[in-house]
């Protein structure tokens, strides 16, 4: 009886078998690393927003503090935006007349809230608190990146959980000193070569929580 | 894809199935009962539950009458709690049906997934208040106004949305707890069915239409001869608004004031006058009473300045050592009762036998008058009056809001020869602004609506046409027309009617005008607390929708409509004040109190000798009782609409979402009323129990029967608040209406003979949760004993314990080098009052499933409280023949949340590490991670995980999103979920004390329940910290652990009850 499948199957089917490892595999690979893009986190995409805000202007250029327009970061778990009323202390002076301010003006009018659009967004389930973050000594442009070169907001960071526990497994890469000067909302602050030592020293000092405390999945979620 | 039923879940309520067509008849549920071959029912056998406890040797406690009838069907039913299927898929779509739509959700959810998230807003503050720090609650002093009676809370605010009611520790009514009413107002707040805008005769209209109306009605009362103004309120406190009444009579001419609350009794106002010729409060001291007898009262749950005697009556029962001492509560009532059920003496009697013993009482204090009781009760009454006697001046007899005057008058008088006056009790000024008797009140205002007198008829704080007695039939009276000569011309006896509540209820569709009310939390006003301080009621929120205070309404018949609640309050109180007035306006506005505005003692000369009281009515004795009481959940009927009271177990009983006439195990048996536990699946809870008609007094009404131990033989407890047409999309049509047999000359009590109850051969499925979460009959789960046995045997709670050592298990030891959360509750200080319950419910986000769910085990209280009998027999049969162990079993209740266990059985099983060890060792529920696999629930022994089957968060109604706690995440369906000790206020209180790079101090983090708890009998704190208050309980010799054998060590333990019984009645 003649053979039903020619010789060469033999090999088709062997690399069938070695090539679905393989394509599965990159399917995998694919899929996680979609997952990890800008395309699913919106890591990287600005945002238009009502008022054409800058905080490249404000922050970089004017040197406003952080804290001038968002009060609640070293209280609260939201760092909180400003009410219309914040902008317009100085722009009931400044600039009054320009036109692009007019949603500000007619919201200070009207009564009625400016809606900006989030850049920032955690799932529900995760329950972040600035002011902790802000005492212990973890600066702004450690997830906000470089907020002062920024003309629109974009968030810098993937804000992926194992982003998260990155930090919270070893915090002190991202502890900067708080005396003399307090560099948490200084924007250029750059890491000085020996950061592991003294974020050690500075995790000591602060008591900040052992690694299995900071990573405890009551931490974040409840 | 959602699911197929999740319209039923709308508005976080529960669809009725069935059509409600008459509110008063039970439904006929034939269909239902109709033979179903998945459903296994277990039929109850009281006399073999009898004959089971007569035998059994030792102390044994039990949940439920099914547990010991020993019959193994019922066995077979409580092994399938989590049986191989947790439930069996009986749904009417096909396995086929299924496949296809799993396979469907499971494209649609991929798909879904893909897309990108819709881009969310933020929407600051245009002017941000002063003070005010985004995502930071702040607490504000107010106080819910309630009969005579207002209770001083702390409302928690999120960016101006009230979402949590917490008592205040500065208010006397409060000392910082609450109750479950209280707990649960906030839900009334944004109740999506209040009534929302002016109407009359059902058309909408603006409130200036209304003042118009006022004005006219006003002027006519001027003109026209005999056209007078009515008044109709309940209870009233607040003095604003008595002023402001007041100064409606005197510009009105011929007005009157009449008031009506239907759960309110006259019996403490006329029992004061008959003792003391005028109307007088009393005021408890229960923390300085070593003896209490409660003559039918539940005032450690009910009435006035409960919460606050429930913390002074637990103040005298911590134990530290045996070496301490505790007070001892008598109690005779013919229901089971909080105050009664934990009782060290209960004492069935009918509600008419109480007076007798009162008098028996009396006489046998020297205090004139005769009366004995028959056998064991006299022997019972004689062991008491030894008690009281030696205990003068530290003892203290409490008489039932719903016994009549002259129990109360001869309380009066034990207490004034006992020596109790002005050390364990004290008169006090009427808190009510206008104290009446209010059945010659209401009954005057019906006369007088009759005889054509009533011109303007203005309604509020009551609910006339729902809950008045029957024979007074107040529709009628509304609706009369007068005689008239032209047939055409058809005139009502009443020319307007107003009626100012929250819903357009039964009142409002018989009423011209209907003007809703503003909540509590939405006014500003004052009432006047139990001991007489004057409380403010601050608003909290804007009114929601277009409503009204009871204060505005009344300005409109004032010269003066425009002046708001917030001046007359606001000036009035000033007034009072000495000094910088704006600074005491503040002070008090920040305290929620006047200070020092309590009414001072005032000696009251006793009028009264029990002897001269004409000779008792002795009731007939083969007649059937029928007593009326306010629902524990529900009150009178105007909670009804709360779906969390509706879904909260009631205390004893433990039913849900029903009301059922409550009868004894022997009334049960001679009315041959039975009852039987059904089961599908897994699914428990639904008691199918038989229906009776009730023909008491020319009226009828059809009720549900369920049988309550330890309640007095021959007595059928109807309890209000039921039966409602219009309440709501909650409230309405469910249960019996008790108010059809209720008549004037009987409001509290109704005897009549046994022929007028008829089996209707019906059946009707009432939800029970007592039958839920069973953990079988494992050893050591409850435990409790006497003083005198703890003081032999300090560590009585652990005779026969099994104490695993620490290395058997397979699982690596954690370490908890910083903070270790515990829990410790103590056994001894719970009455089973549910404020935790409602409290967990409100700062936890957690859903209302419904009645459908409940019966099928699926409610999702985080914490539930068990209700245990217990029965103590030597083996043989101690009591003789007659000996009846469901007479008067001893009641205790286990407030049983997530044990939160070292060794934790739920997280060894979840495939997904969806339940994880924290490192301070909670036991940390992850929603997002979670996939329904529900094995952590199979795994529990405590039975402590509650499961989202549907999806029952009502996420569409507008106004249920404001309530939500942003500190909890809202659950979705097919996620597991349980107690999680609060962990949103551990890390806030965590997140402070680090900022300050401090340790947290003991007390600083209270959960949820144990805020709630008036007899503060839930302690949490760090285990670690051996000065912590819970370290110190948890050292305790009463000390023990839930099935301790199992080695899960938990970190929530009891602290074993102890009761104080009288040696003297205990050797009989």
């Amino acid at each position: 009886m003649a053979q039903i499948f020619h010789r060469s199957t033999n090999f088709i089917s062997r690399f069938s078998l070695f090539s679905a490892v393989f394509v599965a595999g990159l399917a995998l690979t694919a899929i996680l690393g979609l997952a990890r893009s800008p395309y699913s986190t919106n890591q990287n995409i600005s945002r238009a927003q009502p008022v054409q805000f800058s905080h490249k202007h404000h922050v970089g250029d004017d040197g406003i503090d952080c804290r001038y327009c968002h009060t609640g970061v070293e209280t609260s778990a939201v760092a909180g935006i400003p009410p219309t009323k914040t902008c317009m202390n100085c722009h009931s002076v400044l600039y009054a007349d320009a036109p692009y301010l007019e949603p500000i003006r007619d919201s200070y009018r009207t009564d009625k809230s400016i809606e900006w659009v989030k850049v920032h967004r955690l799932p529900d389930f995760v329950y972040f608190n600035h002011s902790i973050h802000v005492n212990k000594g973890v600066g702004c442009s450690t997830c906000h990146g470089s907020i002062n070169q920024m003309p629109l907001v974009f968030q810098a960071s993937p804000l992926l959980m194992e982003w998260c526990l990155d930090c919270h497994r070893n915090p002190e890469k991202a502890l900067r000193p708080l005396e003399p000067v307090n560099e948490v909302f200084n924007m250029d602050w750059k890491a000085p070569d020996n950061q592991a030592e003294i974020g050690k020293q500075f995790a000591a000092e602060r008591h900040i929580r052992s690694t299995a405390e900071l990573t405890s999945c009551s931490t974040c979620h409840r | 894809m959602d699911d197929m039923s999740e319209n039923e879940f709308m508005h976080g309520r529960k669809h009725d199935h069935e059509e409600h067509e008459d509110s008063s008849r039970v439904e006929d549920h034939s269909e239902e009962c109709a033979p179903d071959p998945t459903v296994h029912e277990h039929k109850l056998d009281l006399a073999a539950v009898r004959a089971k406890l007569r035998n059994h040797g030792g102390k044994q406690y039990w949940r439920t009458l099914e547990e010991l009838s020993d019959n193994p069907h019922f066995e077979e039913l409580l092994h399938r709690e989590f049986p191989r299927q947790a439930s069996e898929w009986d749904e009417s779509v096909d396995r086929r049906d299924f496949l296809k739509l799993a396979a469907a959700s499971l494209a649609f959810a991929g798909i879904a997934g893909c897309g990108n998230k819709p881009e969310q807003l933020i929407v600051p503050y245009v002017k941000q208040p002063d003070g005010l720090v985004l995502g930071k609650p702040r607490f504000y002093a107010t106080a819910m106004p309630f009969g005579a009676d207002a209770i001083g809370v702390l409302v928690e605010s999120h960016e101006g949305r009230p979402t949590h009611v917490a008592g205040n520790p500065d208010h006397p009514s409060s000392l910082g707890s609450t109750d479950a009413i209280t707990q649960a107002s906030v839900l009334n707040l944004y109740d999506p069915d209040r009534a929302q805008t002016v109407t009359n005769a059902g058309e909408i209209r603006t409130w200036q239409q209304f003042l118009d109306a006022a004005a006219a009605a006003v002027s006519r009362s001027k003109t026209v001869a005999g056209a007078s103004l009515r008044i109709l309120t309940g209870t009233i406190t607040s003095p604003t608004l008595a002023a402001q009444i007041q100064s409606v009579l005197k510009l009105v001419p011929g007005s009157k004031w009449h008031q009506w609350e239907p759960a309110g009794s006259d019996g403490p106002r006329e029992g004061a006058r008959l003792a003391f010729g005028r109307y007088v409060d009393t005021v408890y001291r229960p923390e300085k009473a070593d003896v209490i007898l409660s003559l039918d009262s539940d005032f450690l749950a009910s009435g006035p300045g409960h919460i606050r005697y429930m913390k002074e009556y637990y103040r005298r029962r911590k134990l530290t050592s045996p070496s301490d001492t505790m007070n001892r509560l008598y109690v005779v009532e013919p229901t089971p009762s909080v105050t009664g059920a934990t009782a060290d003496h209960r004492l069935p009697l009918r509600a008419s036998e109480v007076e007798q013993f009162a008098r028996a009482l009396a006489a046998k204090l020297g205090l004139g008058g005769s009366g004995t009781l028959e056998g064991a009760a006299q022997k019972w009454l004689d062991a008491a009056a030894a008690d009281l006697q030696k205990h003068r001046g530290a003892s203290l007899v409490v008489a039932g809001e719903f016994q009549p005057a002259e129990v109360h008058a001869i309380a009066h008088a034990i207490n004034a020869s006992l020596g109790n006056v002005g050390t364990t009790l004290n008169y006090i000024d009427p808190v009510e602004a206008n104290p009446v008797n209010q059945l010659d009140s209401f009954s005057e205002l019906c006369a007088d609506m009759d005889a054509g007198k009533v011109d303007t008829l203005l309604i509020f704080g009551s609910n006339p046409v729902y809950d008045a007695p029957h024979n007074f039939d107040f529709v009628s009276k509304l609706t009369a027309l007068k005689k008239s000569a032209d047939p055409n011309k058809q005139e009502r006896k009443v020319g307007t009617t107003i009626y100012l509540s929250t819903h357009f209820d039964e009142t409002a569709e018989y009423c011209d005008w209907h003007i809703p009310e503003s909540h509590f939390l939405e006014t500003w006003g004052d009432a006047r607390a139990f001991d007489g301080t004057v409380s403010v009621i601050q608003p909290l929120i804007a009114p929601l929708y277009r409503t009204h205070s009871a204060f505005e309404v009344l300005a409109a018949f004032t010269d003066k409509p425009g002046v708001t609640a917030y001046d007359a309050v606001r000036d009035r109180l000033k007034a009072a004040g000495t000094g910088d007035q704006e600074k005491f306006w503040r002070k008090t506005l920040n305290d929620g109190i006047v200070a020092n505005s309590a009414y001072p003692p005032i000696s009251a000369a006793l009028k009264f000798n029990p002897a001269s009281l004409p000779p008792a009515k002795t009731p007939s004795a083969g007649q059937i009782e029928f007593i009326f009481r306010p629902d524990s959940n529900v009150y009178d009927g105007r909670y009804a609409n709360n779906g969390w009271l509706q879904e909260l177990a009631r205390p004893v009983t433990k039913l849900v979402w029903d009301n059922a006439a409550l009868v004894s195990p022997k009334t049960a048996e001679n009315l041959q009323l039975a009852q039987r536990a059904a089961a599908r699946g897994g699914e428990h809870g639904q008691i199918i129990t038989n229906v009776i008609d009730i023909s008491l007094s020319n009226s009828q009404v059809t009720a549900a029967s369920w049988i309550v131990p330890g309640q007095a033989d021959g007595v059928v407890v109807l309890p209000l608040g039921y039966g409602r047409k219009n309440a709501g999309f909650t409230g309405s049509n469910k249960g019996f209406n008790a108010y059809m047999v209720r008549t004037s000359g009987a409001l509290w009590m109704a005897s009549a003979g046994s022929d007028i109850i008829k089996k209707t051969g019906e059946d009707y499925p009432l939800a029970c949760t007592q039958y839920h979460f069973q953990m079988e009959s494992r050893r050591k789960i409850l435990s409790a004993g006497t003083l005198e046995e703890y003081r032999k045997n300090p560590s009585f709670a652990h005779e026969g314990d099994e104490q695993p050592s620490k290395d058997i298990s397979l699982y690596k030891e954690f370490a908890y080098p910083g903070y270790a959360w515990g829990m410790a509750i103590d056994l001894n200080s719970c009455n089973g009052c549910n404020a935790c319950v409602i409290a967990c419910q409100s700062e936890n986000n957690i859903p209302v499933v419904g009645k459908d769910q409940v019966m099928r085990g699926r409610e999702m209280h985080w914490i539930r409280i068990d209700r245990y009998y217990k029965v103590e027999t030597e083996t043989g049969d101690p009591g003789g023949p007659d000996y009846d162990a469901l007479a008067n079993p001893e009641t205790f209740f286990q407030p049983v949340p997530c044990q939160q266990c070292e060794n934790a059985p739920c997280e060894q099983v979840c495939p997904v590490g969806a339940t994880a060890h924290s490192a301070e060792g909670l036991n940390d529920m992850v929603y997002n991670r979670c996939i329904g696999t529900r094995y952590c629930s199979n795994n529990c022994p405590y039975k402590v995980r509650r499961f989202n089957f549907l999806r029952f968060q009502d996420w569409e109604t507008p106004s249920l999103k404001l309530i939500r706690n942003p500190e909890v995440t809202v659950r979705s369906r097919g996620v597991m979920e349980k107690c999680t000790y609060c962990v949103q206020r551990i890390n806030n209180v965590r997140i402070e004390a680090e900022k300050q790079n401090r340790p947290i101090a003991d007390g600083e983090i209270v959960t949820a329940c144990e805020s709630a708890c008036p007899s503060e009998a839930i302690v949490f704190g760090n285990a670690n910290d051996k000065t912590s208050r819970v370290s110190k309980l948890k050292a305790q010799t009463r000390n023990y652990a839930i099935l301790g054998e199992l080695n899960t060590r938990p970190r929530t333990t009891y602290q074993a009850a102890v009761r104080n019984p009288n040696p003297e009645l205990e050797k009989a």
